[in-house]
């Protein structure tokens, strides 16, 4: 596969439901190649149900999501797996797994069904290593690790898969701040590797400072999409939380903070 | 070293026995020398009893690291969950029908693991069930209980089947020829070769349903695959063996003690604690009370029911 050729991901008209319960009509969104999206939204606005349908996990009900401008659903899994890579948010280890266990996983896309580990899978097992800064983690197993590190070690599986395009659902969710922001700069250094990375994040501050691009959901639909500083208004923040809040810019970053937020009236 | 255990209980295996065959003599019909009741007791007997036991431990080894890597459950046993129980019904039900059939056996207690699985799949869907390893084993065992007391009710229809049924039902590796083995055979490569597919993306689904699915595999495919190869094992094993109860629990248990998290080497330590076990377990049913013999299902419960304690006991289950 050619790592420098473009890679599209997008929805076109596409509806999600749980059942008979329509969580989302007819989005239309493309990811902005090689940069960071953030999906914000309240709890139950369908933004996981929208990363989750992007990354084929959750079938449409109509509509498609098109990978390089193909129905994702129409592709091989494994053909989508060596383009695109996903970060569940409920996502499990056995007991014992290693870090280094856990990151060879991501190689499973690439091999064939009796291929040896080869030297294609080292390097990427290496890169991936580098990038989540485990080095002296590789043999402890996950259960043993902080939460900041057990994060970075699933994002290095998804980054030893070596796909263009990375989907992750909540990465920082049940993580404090500290290793929020070991997370969010990962985030930022496959980004600058040029890696299109789409998020769904809780929190509009980390969103606003750490993505290129924001897609503010309530009740299915996209109420806003563009970059932060577009984005994030009073009134946007109204409208999505049912909160009053003054905004200011980062001295540092520029990038909007939320202030003197209170409850609406 | 598990290799080197594994010969020398192959040999005690084919050198002991609750009969008058000294070891001396044993050693010589090995070798085709020996009186002929020797040659007989070790070619015709011990030779088949120990490569049932042998292709039983494999099975009902990996049919249990199957099932628990599956439902994620540390203590999902064919034969706690009524799925060996499921098989062994319909075994019965075939008995007393005037089954004789060796193939025709195997196939019926496949069906009826194929049944029992359904049913256990089912169960681990009902609220409550499925996330609580205990509850689900308590739910296999009224199922056992339910098929246990229908196999009882049916032995009062038909003396001749009803000594049959009582002892196969037990549990047992003698008395099977050759011609019983080969009937299970080509179901047992089958179900190997399908283990062989489905445990790269098994593996995967322990990180996760939807990380399995990122990774590139199909989840519904590989557990309709695995239901698939626990029915052919547990069914051939059964057939074998009768309905076992346990050793799908201690030998995944000592297999992924050795093996660590990953079911993939689980399941390659399951070909040789599964025959390991077995064997330890037949040869101590042929010593302990000799000259008599202790039924094997009474030895691998005496040996397993500790093991289940231990399990549950552990503070909190290990997670799969």
């Amino acid at each position: 596969m050619n790592q420098n050729a473009v890679h599209t991901l997008a929805a076109e008209q596409l509806s999600l439901a749980h059942g008979k319960t329509v969580i989302s009509e007819g989005l239309d969104l493309t990811l902005p190649t090689s940069k960071v999206t953030a999906i914000v939204g309240p709890n139950g606005c369908g933004k996981s149900t929208l990363l989750n349908g992007l990354a084929r996990i959750h079938k449409p009900s109509a509509g498609s999501v098109l990978l390089n401008g193909r129905d994702i659903h129409t592709l091989p899994t494994r053909t989508v797996a060596q383009r695109l890579a996903l970060l569940p948010q409920d996502n499990t280890a056995p007991e014992g797994l290693t870090v280094s266990d856990l990151i060879r996983f991501g190689r499973q896309p690439h091999q064939g069904w009796l291929s040896a580990w080869n030297h294609d899978d080292q390097q990427a097992f290496e890169t991936a290593v580098t990038a989540g800064d485990l080095e002296d983690l590789l043999d402890r197993p996950l259960d043993t690790l902080s939460g900041g590190q057990r994060q970075r070690a699933w994002i290095a599986m998804a980054v030893a898969q070596q796909t263009p395009l990375l989907l992750l659902d909540e990465p920082t969710s049940a993580l404090d701040l500290g290793h929020q922001i070991e997370v969010f700069e990962l985030i930022r250094t496959l980004s600058g590797q040029g890696k299109t990375i789409a998020m769904v994040v809780h929190d509009l501050a980390s969103a606003s400072r750490y993505a290129d691009h924001m897609i503010a959901m309530k009740g299915g639909r996209v109420l806003r999409e563009g970059s932060p500083r577009q984005v994030v208004t009073p009134e946007l923040v109204r409208d999505l939380y049912g909160i009053h809040c003054d905004l200011i810019e980062d001295p540092a970053t520029g990038s909007p903070l939320l202030v003197n937020v209170r409850r609406a009236h | 070293m598990a290799a080197s255990l594994l010969v020398a209980l192959i040999f005690m295996s084919l050198l002991l026995g609750a009969g008058p065959v000294s070891i001396t003599d044993s050693m010589l019909a090995l070798v085709r020398q020996g009186s002929d009741e020797a040659r007989f007791i070790i070619m015709e007997l011990r030779v088949p009893r120990t490569l049932i036991a042998m292709t039983t431990g494999v099975a009902l080894g990996l049919a249990g690291a199957l099932l628990q890597s599956m439902t994620r459950n540390p203590l999902a046993e064919p034969g706690l969950l009524g799925v060996s129980a499921g098989s062994g019904f319909a075994v019965a039900v075939a008995i007393l029908l005037g089954a004789t059939n060796a193939t025709l056996t195997t196939l019926v207690a496949q069906i009826g693991a194929l049944v029992g699985c359904a049913v256990v799949i089912a169960a681990t869907r009902v609220h409550g069930l499925g996330n609580d390893p205990v509850r689900l084993v308590l739910a296999g065992a009224t199922l056992s209980g339910l098929l246990l007391a229908l196999t009882s009710m049916m032995m009062l229809v038909d003396q001749r089947a009803a000594d049959e049924i009582r002892f196969w039902i037990i549990g047992s590796v003698a008395g099977k020829t050759l011609g019983d083995l080969t009937s299970t055979l080509p179901s047992i490569i089958l179900a190997i070769g399908i283990v062989a597919v489905v445990a790269r993306p098994l593996a995967a689904m322990a990180l996760g349903e939807k990380s399995a699915v990122g990774l590139g595999h199909h989840p519904g495919r590989v557990r309709f695959l695995v239901v698939l190869a626990v029915a052919l094992l547990v069914g051939a094993a059964t057939a074998l063996a009768g309905p076992l109860i346990f050793v799908g629990l201690v030998v995944p248990f000592i297999a992924r003690a050795l093996a660590g998290p990953d079911i993939r080497r689980t399941l390659w330590y399951c070909l040789a604690v599964g025959p390991c076990v077995m064997l330890a377990a037949d040869i101590l049913s042929r010593l302990l009370v000799v000259p008599a013999e202790l039924p094997l299902g009474v030895l691998t419960a005496l040996i397993g029911a500790p093991v289940l304690l231990l399990i549950v006991r552990a503070g909190r289950m290990p997670s799969l």
